[in-house]
């Protein structure tokens, strides 16, 4: 087992997801974060996840897919995603391929907690 | 149809194997003489993305059916002026053109499809072979 690209906590029924490295762009990293946070998706049968992308200052196409991926899979347990801390210029890629209409995407965490409908 | 040109005129050819460090040393290397040659933040973020995503698409669809252990070529020429890359696999090509838009709400939800679409946004130029195993791109440089 590789080390943990994340950082997990709980907090009031909710898991936030942030990320160790500061680029998430090799199918390899990429795969490795895909099938942890799917393991945290499996633990809850209602998985409330908030990612933080504070940390982060490129992504790619494949992390795009990994993040959809996940969504699909919160989806059809009828859990919640939302996503927070988009730099920027990460911000414009979401908005590019219109991935900011797919995700709930919040400025801050606090704001993205807020936002947890139950 | 003539051929697209996808030559780089002068470019610098490299030879480059399927192995994460050799290819984030050669992006960071590329990236490091765009910005010596005056490019910016924005611009050094948008070259990074479509090389990234030229080269995963290389590797992992064009070379998809094939022995790992093929190469692909990266061939650069780097001025003040402009950013030239161009990616070339030893695959069966594909037709950029035929690909699914991957913004239209059917699709929103599929997690592969964006890597094209991202280089066209990101690039001032990005031309294909007829063939589709090779993808010159160009920035130019907003001086």
């Amino acid at each position: 087992m590789s080390e943990s690209r994340l950082r997990v906590s709980d907090n009031d029924g909710v898991t936030l997801i942030e990320f160790v490295d500061r680029n998430i762009l090799d199918e390899a990293n990429i795969q490795a974060i895909n099938e942890e946070i799917t393991g945290e998706i499996e633990k809850s049968a209602t998985p409330k996840l908030l990612i933080s992308f504070s940390n982060v200052d490129h992504l790619s196409s494949a992390a795009l897919g990994a993040l959809i991926t996940i969504n699909n899979k919160i989806k059809e347990k009828s859990g919640e995603l939302h996503l927070a801390n988009i730099d920027p210029q990460i911000y414009e890629v979401f908005m590019i391929t219109r991935l900011n209409k797919l995700f709930n995407i919040h400025d801050t965490t606090d704001e993205a907690r807020a936002a947890f409908a139950g | 149809m003539s051929e697209p040109n996808t030559q780089i005129e002068g470019g610098t050819p490299v030879e480059l194997a399927h192995n994460r460090e050799a290819i984030a040393a050669l992006i960071d290397d590329l990236l490091n003489q765009a910005e010596e040659s005056g490019f910016g933040s924005s611009a050094v973020f948008a070259i990074r993305l479509a090389i990234e995503e030229a080269i995963t698409n290389a590797f992992e669809h064009g070379h998809e059916h094939l022995d790992d252990s093929l190469t692909i070529q990266v061939e650069h020429r780097i001025t003040p002026s402009v950013f030239e890359i161009a990616v070339e696999d030893q695959g069966p090509g594909f037709a950029p053109e035929d690909l699914p838009d991957p913004t239209l709400l059917e699709n929103l939800s599929k997690p592969s499809g964006r890597g094209v679409m991202l280089m066209k946004a990101y690039m001032s130029e990005v031309e294909f072979n007829t063939k589709g195993n090779r993808v010159r791109m160009r920035y130019y440089n907003p001086a």
